[in-house]
């Protein structure tokens, strides 16, 4: 296969397999092993994006995640994804891929009228500008402006893939797998350690991959694989290839996100799920994440074709591309030296290393003027020409203090490909993010690892050691003392592998490097962060008007805020503030890295907690009948209850008002193993419930059913329910359904926390039950037929009590109790047999046409009587006084939760919102629940409110429509007529006593 | 100060933009002032630039530990909103509202407040009950609020899934059209700006380490930076409201937890209003900058670090994704917390204390963003007077002991 940049031989990649791919709609080749960038160079084209702000032309800057500029939309349709680095996405056949933030193409972008504007678009222009006329910023100011922000585009389709988890515990992490992480590892896990690696590679080997070295005397790709056949013999090794530690949480918690299809043909593997989010709980982590270069901040340094000097070298080596012809390096340090004698080797020309320091003697330099290389010492790079490719740069000579150039005169060197270093920061994002402090190494400029916060070594780049050998001795090192601290010892530790480097002469921090004119002059740029187009004048400028904390620059000037976090930028940046403050940089600061290390996919976070299994549907054992029997549900928490069962051609309303007649005058059942159950146990029973309601339990016969509420410290209910004595000393209590898990937790909480002398034991049984409620006049005909040996009669088994009987053959409780105000019995069985139960009961119930029901006609018949809904005639601001249930209050009790609010001077106030009942002066207008009450019809907004409808229904027992509602001082307006203002009418009614339905409770008892 | 115009601007672009001034003056801490206030926050900044714009009291110094905004300021998901279901908080973040809408005018700043919209969504029929009742108390008190069914909601936000097949399927929603967001950071340094700008003396990097007492009143605080003597003081110093307090011996209801958010990467837009979902627990908007805004839930324990629990993070994205499939492939940019100080009925402490010249605006826990100009106005009110404002008075401390609670847990909205 045959590529314009391509070298004749070498490489990682596979020259055999050529691959087919599509950029902006152009077919090209590359061969399996590239990366879209590689490929994309190999085929001579740089020009790859638009930047975000002037949409300037730009290329690839890096081989790898710190990529700042060449981000592109890739695929389409449902598997579309925007922002992608082309410099990590791996090459598949039929891969298509597109530039983005650019219209009508990259090549010709109207966008880039802004970088003619850029003189006043300067950071944080936007915060001074667009106030006026104010009525411009929402119509066209910031229109435009989220019209030209963001990068690439949602997809419009839900995402085709799937995404899993895993969970798991090591003894040692080891994240990177480059000299110093190969060596941690394997250290390690030869210590019988439980080890995982980790790279965000393709393939293991880290620097090596890029640089070539010898160890131990092998070529670096047979020493990484003699490592990696080591490895794998270790007995608990595991390898995670293509996976990023994305964030260091507390106590050594870290987040791996595995990409597992992504270097596949889309849909080419539907039986993996495409990443995988790891969460590892590790006893030592190693973190060798390795380190990456700066760019060096120069007039015009953004252009295509202008590149990482390590990534160039990358290119050469790892992927057999030569990204120019003829290349001038840039640098002020002697790693560009190594670049350059690659470079040349693999037949770039290399028309000078310009080196920004006064004298370049080691012996890299050494090396390349043998290699008949021009080093031109003490110069800089003060512009580069060339639209959408570098055609050429403009070189002169520093001022001694490096702040300016001499002279007037500039050779321009012709050259297609620009490589420039700046020196290296250690990739300390993880260890940041780990709290771990950092210091500021003035020999390497850059900030170094120096005291850990958590269980971790750092080791080889990331540590600030940028030479083989000593990254090598490192990783031996950190792997065995991590492994030792977890507990591991080799029987033979591995020995420090053999690798060799040159001296490197020291670097010349040079943050800004001179030009004919001043920073922010002129009209070329010194781009700090071309993500987001920040400029070193930008810095200057936020530093000038007091942003000067880094946090304060970032969100100025929005550098470091991009898709790369600054990965590129932040230390450039943080010295050119420092410049300008005349304050060293260590006392300026760092700034946070925030997790992610790269960005993670939302679906993976997700995980498999997404559609039907967002979050559990619970659903009772009779559920199946309810379907089959056409019931609508409603969602209750997670519980699926049926709403209403609705007949061939009927509507809702005809529905309930069938079911409602069936309740009162004959017979209805009701699902109620929603309702939340606790089974309470223990000599001191008695005494929680005392503390907890508000109501006294001492006394409850053995076989008794109490209604109880239960309210905060505040004195507000919180929930209410009825709780049966089954033995001197246990309990079962019954919660709403929405609230079981609270209750629960709050009557744990007290007896954890404030009463552990209590013996009590609390435990849920919600699902250990199954509750059908047969309510009606004809309900003691249904049960009886059910349980033949029962005694039913009112004497032997009066409302409020509780018998164990045997009900369709099966054991059973059954509670005399009644939420609907008629006769009726609650029937629990284990829940195991709940549908056989509800079965019999359909079939005993049938001569007496017993009615399935469902929760809207549970709330109508319960609204006629005036029982209360806790979360709706309550919202956490109603005390049971107020829901006129003083008799609820126990008055002799010496203490339980909320009883000392009652006397607060609010709670007790006369005028507080009482419960009442409203009767519409037209009987057939049924009011909408959550209708605001006032005392007068109409009047001008603000409009005092007396307070509001909590429950509204049509009643077809009382043939009228009927309300509850709370109502300031509520209780002494009976008879009263007050206003529901409704938005196109207004509704008088009158208020009433809050039942409605045999107020004295006859059926309940008959 | 130098106006801020887009003439200035072209003006200053030929000058190289080498003539701004600083936005904000840096003076070293004076001896003495007449009001201290501690926290510079967006609500701390506030409450200075109203002391001296609407009561003329000039000589104040507003004292901050790190860097201005740094603290919940800064970190949170800037929904704007007012649509509140009592009286009292209406009537407050109403206010609050009203001053937004003419934020950047007055302070000369451009805060970005964009009025696109805030949708509460409903997913069953609690949720729908209570958004009518929120729907119709706005109204009646003269609030812009309104129900949409679920294909209103559709046609307003057409990101959104509204298909009945999934768990929680969408059953409306209320919308309130005046509610938004703003640039959280441009309010903190537009109210620095323009209080500078009138004497008030910003401090950075002075941390308040006591509350210096005579006779039982306040009379300076001791700071990282030397004494400085106060006429008065007020703390606004949200998550570390209690440890400041806890220098003038002053215990309050206030419970600390960290409380999450995240961006995406940036995007071209496809959402052009604030979601926010009670029942599937979600509130997104997305940024002029083009990235998805959401927040997460609270941590249940107590911390004063600025980091939350990873896996609330994750417990967000499930949710996010149910009402908005197509966000799957989008990525996490970055994650962070803040320290919100909750209170037990989730509505803010504006007070006097007992303790004499001391006062206390806190507890704006998980949505006090929205309340920074309204909450800086009240408190300069009640500080300058020595008595609340008529908006704040229900707002005091001793509604923990009257029991006079504006509980908003229960009001259907998240609090944010
Ligand atoms: C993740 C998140 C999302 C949120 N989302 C929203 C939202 O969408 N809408 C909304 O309305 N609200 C939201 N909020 C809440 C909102 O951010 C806060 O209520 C509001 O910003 C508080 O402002 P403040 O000025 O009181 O506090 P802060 O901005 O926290 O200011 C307090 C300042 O006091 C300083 N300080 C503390 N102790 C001292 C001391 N001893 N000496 C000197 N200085 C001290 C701190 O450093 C800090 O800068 C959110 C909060 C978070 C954390």
């Amino acid at each position: 296969m045959s590529n314009s940049h391509r070298t004749a031989s070498g490489g990682r990649i596979d020259r055999t397999r050529s691959v087919t791919f599509t950029f902006n709609g152009k077919s090209y080749q590359g061969c399996a092993g590239d990366t879209l960038a590689s490929a994309l160079l190999a085929n001579g084209v740089h020009l790859v994006a638009r930047s975000f702000k002037y949409h300037r032309p730009r290329g690839i800057l890096s081989a790898g995640s710190e990529e700042p500029s060449a981000l592109i939309q890739l695929e389409r349709g449902g598997h579309t994804e925007p922002n992608l680095r082309a410099t990590q996405i791996e090459l598949y056949e039929g891969l298509s891929a597109a530039s983005q933030n650019a219209w009508p193409n990259v090549n010709f972008d109207v966008g880039a009228v802004n970088g003619l504007l850029s003189k006043i678009f300067v950071a944080g222009f936007y915060y001074k500008t667009f106030m006026h006329p104010q009525s411009l910023w929402m119509k066209l100011y910031e229109p435009l402006i989220r019209h030209a922000a963001g990068l690439g585009k949602a997809p419009k389709e839900p995402d085709p893939d799937r995404y899993d988890k895993m969970h798991v515990h090591c003894d040692v992490l080891v994240v990177g797998a480059g000299p110093a992480g190969l060596t941690a590892a394997l250290a390690a896990a030869r210590t019988g350690a439980r080890v995982i690696l980790a790279d965000e590679q393709n393939e293991l080997g880290g620097s090596l991959l890029t640089s070539g070295e010898t160890v131990d005397g092998l070529p670096a790709a047979s020493w990484i694989a003699k490592i990696e056949a080591e490895l794998a013999a270790c007995p608990e090794i595991r390898v995670l290839r293509r996976t990023t530690a994305a964030g260091y949480y507390d106590h050594n918690h870290l987040t791996l996100t595995e990409r597992r299809t992504d270097h596949l043909p889309r849909g080419a593997a539907p039986h993996l799920s495409r990443q995988r989010l790891w969460n590892v709980r590790a006893k030592r982590v190693v973190l060798a994440t390795g380190g990456h270069e700066r760019p060096l901040v120069f007039a015009d340094n953004d252009r295509p074709g202008i590149m990482l000097a390590g990534a160039v070298r990358t290119y050469v080596n790892r992927y057999g591309v030569t990204p120019g012809k003829r290349a001038v390096l840039l640098t002020n340090n002697d790693s560009a030296y190594a670049a350059a004698l690659d470079m040349q080797a693999a037949g770039i020309a290399i028309a000078a290393i310009v080196d920004v320091r006064t004298a370049v003697n080691g012996p890299l330099a050494a090396k390349a003027r043998a290699a008949g290389i021009t080093v031109l010492e003490n110069r800089a790079v003060v512009a580069t020409e060339g639209g959408k490719r570098l055609t050429s740069v403009d070189v002169m000579p520093l001022a001694a203090d490096g702040g300016g150039v001499v002279g007037m005169a500039r050779t321009s060197i012709a050259c297609d490909l620009l490589a420039m270093s700046g020196g290296w920061n250690p990739a300390v994002h993880l260890y940041s993010q780990s709290t771990g402090k950092l210091r500021y190494d003035e020999a390497a400029a850059c900030f170094v690892p120096h005291k850990a916060t958590q269980a971790l070594h750092c080791a080889g780049t990331c540590n600030g050691r940028f030479a083989l050998p000593d990254c090598l001795a490192e990783g031996v090192a950190a792997g065995t003392e991590a492994a030792r601290e977890a507990g591991f010892t080799a029987d033979a530790p591995l020995p420090v592998p053999r690798a060799e480097a040159d001296a490197e002469e020291p670097l010349r921090p040079l943050w800004v490097v001179p030009s004919t004119q001043l920073v922010g002059r002129g009209s070329g740029k010194h781009f700090v962060d071309f993500q987001n187009d920040v400029t070193a004048a930008d810095v200057l400028l936020a530093s000038r008007e007091g942003y000067q904390s880094v946090e304060h620059l970032k969100r100025y000037t929005t550098m470091g805020m991009g898709t790369d976090q600054g990965k590129t930028s932040n230390v450039n940046a943080l010295a050119i503030l420092a410049q300008s403050l005349s304050a060293p940089i260590p006392q300026v600061g760092t700034t946070t890295f925030r997790p992610p290390y790269t960005p993670v996919v939302f679906g993976a976070l997700a995980g498999r907690d997404v559609g039907e299994l967002a979050d559990p549907a619970r659903v009772t054992p009779m559920h199946r009948w309810h379907v089959e029997n056409g019931a609508v549900f409603e969602d209750v928490g997670q519980w699926k209850r049926p709403w209403y069962f609705p007949r061939a051609g009927e509507s809702m309303h005809d529905a309930v008002n069938r079911e409602c007649r069936a309740v009162r005058n004959g017979v209805g059942v009701l699902d109620a193993s929603t309702l939340g159950k606790i089974d309470i146990q223990g000599p001191d029973a008695a005494i929680l419930l005392n503390r907890m309601y508000t109501n006294a339990w001492s006394k409850l016969d053995v076989g008794r059913c109490r209604y109880g509420v239960m309210c905060k410290e505040e004195g507000m209910v919180i929930d209410d329910g009825v709780t049966t004595r089954l033995g001197p000393n246990h309990f079962l209590m019954t919660t709403t359904t929405s609230n079981a898990a609270k209750v629960l937790d709050w009557l744990e909480e007290y007896l954890q926390t404030e009463w552990p002398d209590l013996r009590v034991h609390l435990t849920s049984v919600t699902e250990h039950w199954s509750t059908a409620s047969i309510a009606g006049p004809k309900a003691r005909d249904v049960v009886a037929a059910l349980a033949p040996d029962l005694d039913l009669s009112a004497d032997a088994f009066p409302f409020m009590a509780m018998k164990e009987a045997v009900v369709a053959g099966v054991p059973a409780r059954i509670f005399r109790i009644s939420f609907t105000g008629e006769l009726s019995y609650e029937i629990n069985v284990p829940a195991y047999h709940g549908l056989r139960l509800w079965t019999e009961i359909m079939k005993a119930g049938a001569p007496h046409g017993v009615t399935p029901y469902g929760t809207e006609t549970m709330h109508v018949l319960r609204a006629e009587k005036g029982y209360i809904i806790v979360g709706q005639e309550t919202d956490g601001t109603v005390t049971p006084q107020d829901l006129g249930m003083d008799w609820i209050v126990s008055k002799q009790k010496a203490d339980f939760v909320g009883k000392r609010s009652f006397t607060r001077q609010d709670t007790s106030r006369a005028d507080r919102k009482q419960l009442v009942g409203l009767l519409t002066q037209d009987p057939t207008m049924v009011l909408p629940e959550g209708a605001q009450i006032t005392a007068q019809a109409g009047g001008t907004v603000p409009i005092p409110m007396l307070g509001y409808v909590t429950s509204s229904y049509w009643s077809e027992t009382m043939g009228r429509s009927i309300a509850l509602a709370l109502i300031a001082g509520g209780s002494r307006m009976i008879g009263q007529t007050v206003h529901a203002p409704l938005a196109d009418k207004n509704v008088a009614c009158a208020v009433v006593k809050p039942v409605f339905y045999d107020p004295e409770g006859v059926r309940l008892h008959g | 100060m130098s106006n801020y115009s887009i003439v200035s601007l072209i003006r200053n672009a030929f000058s190289h933009h080498e003539h701004w001034g600083r936005a904000w003056r840096d003076p070293a801490p004076k001896p003495a002032y007449d009001v201290v206030i501690i926290g510079g926050g967006g609500h701390g900044l506030a409450t200075a630039y109203y002391l001296a714009k609407e009561h003329g009291i000039t000589n104040v110094a507003v004292l901050e530990k790190g860097w201005l905004g740094g603290g919940n300021t800064g970190r949170n998901t800037t929904i704007l909103r007012s649509n509140y279901l009592w009286d009292e908080s209406a009537a407050l973040y109403e206010k609050s509202l009203q001053l937004y809408e003419g934020l950047s005018q007055d302070l000369n700043y451009n805060t970005m407040v964009s009025q696109r919209g805030v949708l509460n969504l409903a997913h069953n029929l609690h949720d729908v009950r209570e958004s009518v009742r929120r729907v119709n108390a706005l109204r009646l008190n003269g609030i812009d609020s309104e129900w949409l069914t679920r294909e209103q909601v559709k046609e307003f936000c057409p990101a959104i899934n509204i298909a009945p097949d999934v768990r929680y399927p969408i059953m409306g929603g209320t919308l309130q059209r005046r509610g938004g967001t703003a640039r959280h950071d441009a309010v903190a340094w537009g109210f620095a700006r323009a209080a500078s700008a009138r004497g008030v003396d910003i401090i950075q990097n002075c941390e308040v380490t006591g509350l210096r007492r005579v006779g039982g009143k306040v009379v300076g605080v001791e700071t990282s930076r030397g004494y400085i003597q106060a006429g008065k003081v007020g703390v606004v110093a949200a998550g570390h409201s209690s440890v400041v307090a806890g220098m003038a011996d002053l215990r309050l209801p206030l419970e600390s937890h960290p409380l999450q958010a995240l961006v995406s990467e940036p995007i071209k837009p496809v959402l052009d209003c604030v979601v926010m979902s009670n029942a599937v627990h979600v509130y997104v908007s997305q940024s002029d900058k083009g990235e998805l805004v959401i927040g997460a839930g609270i941590d249940s324990y107590n911390s004063y670090a600025q980091r939350g629990s990873f896996h609330v993070i994750e417990h967000q994205i499930g949710p996010l994704l149910e009402l908005f499939p197509i966000f799957s492939r989008l990525r996490l940019l970055r994650h962070w917390a803040g320290i919100v100080d909750t209170c037990p009925d989730a509505s803010p402490i504006i007070s006097k204390t007992p303790v004499e010249n001391l006062f206390i605006n806190c507890g704006w826990g998980t949505g006090g963003f929205k309340a920074t100009p309204g909450s800086g106005w009240v408190f300069a009110h009640t500080i300058a007077r020595n008595e609340p404002h008529v908006l704040n008075a229900p707002f005091s401390l001793d509604r923990f002991t009257s029991g006079y609670l504006i509980d908003e847990h229960g009001a259907a909205a998240v609090a944010h």
